[in-house]
């Protein structure tokens, strides 16, 4: 990793920070509250690429884990990834080198279409299959029970799929930071 | 000593310097041109920031290419934003930075790390936090962190373009007094007075090359 | 560090070393599982409390971290009460009060500093598979020096979105966020390079 690759993932870290600060928005339906922060990391991901932009998030985490209260809500501490929803949180990273992954891999051909499939695999269905079971086993509930309780987030997780693949695609002509690196003649 | 060999410079198909040749022995030079006149590329050349695409770039007989280094402790860089300059979350972490990228024992940095806070006023402001400083006050640790490595050539990229007046002369002040060689690009010609000499930059080369009673109504021409 | 929830206070807790804290931490967080019978978590819970009183932890702030998880912890108990037992309910709820409470105690009474440190000899390890903690640590002073940064220039953006109706629009604020963040990027590299910091460097050397 150059000096840009560490400066974008620090950044990239404290803009996820910064969606966390972002209220709430509350869908009109479900009535579920959702936070921009997972948006952030369908963005790291999408944006800087698998290596990168899973470790912005994984500073991002380690930096709530440590006591910094940037998660959404003010929250930090260890106490956050060892409560209910750690499962989900503990995803994020791989679930940002995931989407980073299959942008990198569909780079040439990626669109609005294939971009929000890439966000929804890696960011939701990814994200739920690791969260669902660690409710259903910290809670010692069952899987179908913890699954049904999650549902409630899915609107809203589908919204910023569709809004991570709008950004990347824009940022893809704007600034393409992952065809900077796979062509070193650009460096 | 800075010479600057037949340096010709591209961003993908944009020529942004031709033919750039000239020798900098002087103390105070300054550079002026309008935005895009090729004078920021210029600057990030002597430090090794760039590589020059053509021709070659030597301080003190070190070259950018192959001593990049080398170069880099002889040369220091102030940015017009010190928001983008300022690494670290606290005063005297930030002054430390780059004596910790020389990897100098802990005493030493230390006793450096003092030293300018003294000098430049900050020692209240060292354990507060960088986001909080005002304008002035973050201009004058970006300062600061590159004076207290103790560079022999300082490379000024409009210092004192987002300061107020006070500010500004606060600025002008420090620079004033610098023992070191100091190359600074500005748009401000009050400015110029004690410079030796001055080069404008227009389209890429440089149009105009003397002391600052003649580039400055050469400058203020192409401006016209 | 301005930033964190460590709140300072004289106390023997607030001088326990951080790595001992932490251990303890991932200690508790398998013993919760091993106890063989709910009852003994009561002590153990009765414990935290005790060290929270005894830290001298902000009962405020307390309830503020704990309130979105303890809605989440209700809902829980109540789907066991249900559908299975109040007992396992009891058990699968003390089990996380000991836990939160006692993570905490460690966030409320340890400075990020001294936390980071205890992350970056605990990577130092991971220096054989290629992970550079050095690297590392510099990664997290960027995002702690940025993070109030850009949430200013998030704020500005706001102002400048509310004139035009859009500063409830997830997307008008983000895109022109990225954008200054990613021309910030470029910059930021060229004054941490003119500072001499070279990535290539192992660890090591001198």
């Amino acid at each position: 990793m150059n000096t840009r690759d560490m400066v974008y993932v620090a950044l990239f870290a404290a803009v996820v920070a910064v969606l966390g600060l972002f209220p709430p928005i509350v869908l009109p339906v479900v009535a579920v509250p959702i936070t921009a922060q997972s948006l952030g990391v369908m963005v790291a991901g999408s944006v800087l690429g698998a290596r990168r932009g899973g470790l912005a998030i994984l500073l991002f985490l380690i930096l709530v884990a440590v006591g910094v209260p940037i998660l959404a809500g003010g929250r930090g501490g260890f106490g956050v990834l060892l409560g209910p929803g750690g499962g989900f949180l503990l995803s994020w990273p791989i679930a940002a080198f995931l989407i980073g992954l299959m942008v990198e891999r569909n780079w040439r051909r990626l669109n609005i279409v294939v971009a929000f499939l890439i966000n929804v695999i890696g960011g939701i269905l990814f994200v739920y299959a690791c969260g669902v079971p660690w409710v259903a086993v910290f809670a010692e509930i069952g899987l179908g029970k913890a699954l049904i309780g999650s549902l409630g987030f899915i609107p809203g997780d589908l919204v910023k799929a569709a809004i991570a693949a709008l950004v990347a695609v824009t940022l893809k002509r704007a600034y393409p930071i992952i065809e900077v690196r796979q062509s070193p003649a650009a460096e | 000593m800075i010479e600057v060999s037949n340096v010709s410079h591209r961003f993908g198909e944009r020529v942004v310097l031709k033919d750039i040749d000239l020798t900098i022995t002087e103390r105070r030079v300054a550079i002026i041109g309008s935005n895009g006149s090729g004078k920021s590329t210029f600057v990030r050349l002597l430090n090794g920031l760039l590589l020059p695409e053509r021709g070659s770039v030597r301080v003190a007989g070190l070259d950018t290419r192959k001593d990049a280094k080398a170069v880099r402790r002889k040369v220091g860089f102030v940015f017009q934003d010190p928001d983008s300059q300022i690494v670290m979350p606290l005063v005297e972490e930030d002054i430390a930075f780059g004596l910790k990228n020389l990897r100098l024992d802990r005493q030493r940095i230390a006793r450096k790390v003092d030293a300018v806070l003294g000098r430049y006023g900050l020692e209240p402001l060292r354990h507060q936090a960088t986001h909080t400083l005002s304008g002035g006050e973050k201009q004058l640790l970006a300062l600061s962190s590159v004076l207290v490595l103790e560079p022999e050539i300082i490379v000024f990229d409009e210092p004192t373009t987002l300061l107020d007046l006070r500010n500004k002369r606060r600025i002008l002040t420090i620079l004033d007094e610098l023992p070191q060689t100091a190359i600074v690009v500005s748009h401000d010609l009050d400015m110029l007075d004690g410079f030796e000499r001055v080069l404008v930059f227009d389209d890429g080369r440089v149009v105009m090359d003397g002391p600052p009673t003649a580039a400055i109504p050469h400058y203020l021409g192409l401006m016209a | 560090m301005t930033l964190g929830l460590y709140v300072h206070r004289e106390t023997p807790i607030h001088r326990v070393p951080a790595a001992v804290k932490v251990l303890t931490l991932v200690a508790a967080g398998v013993g919760v599982f091993l106890v063989p019978n709910p009852l003994w978590l009561v002590p153990a819970l009765a414990a935290v409390v005790g060290l929270m009183v005894l830290a001298r932890v902000p009962l405020g702030e307390t309830l503020r971290q704990l309130r979105p998880v303890a809605v989440l912890i209700v809902v829980i108990f109540l789907v066991h009460g249900w559908f299975t037992s109040w007992t396992l309910g009891f058990l699968v709820v003390l089990r996380f009060a000991v836990l939160l409470l006692l993570a905490l105690l460690v966030t409320f009474t340890t400075r990020i500093s001294e936390m980071i440190e205890v992350l970056e000899r605990g990577f130092r390890p991971l220096a054989v598979f290629g992970v550079n903690p050095e690297k590392l640590s510099l990664m997290l002073s960027l995002t702690l020096r940025f993070i109030p940064l850009l949430f200013e220039k998030f704020q500005e953006i706001r102002e400048a979105q509310r004139a035009r109706g859009l500063d409830r629009n997830i997307l008008a604020l983000l895109m022109p966020l990225l954008i200054k963040t990613l021309k910030m990027a470029g910059d930021l590299t060229d004054a941490i390079d003119a500072r001499g910091y070279d990535p290539d460097r192992k660890p090591t050397d001198r």
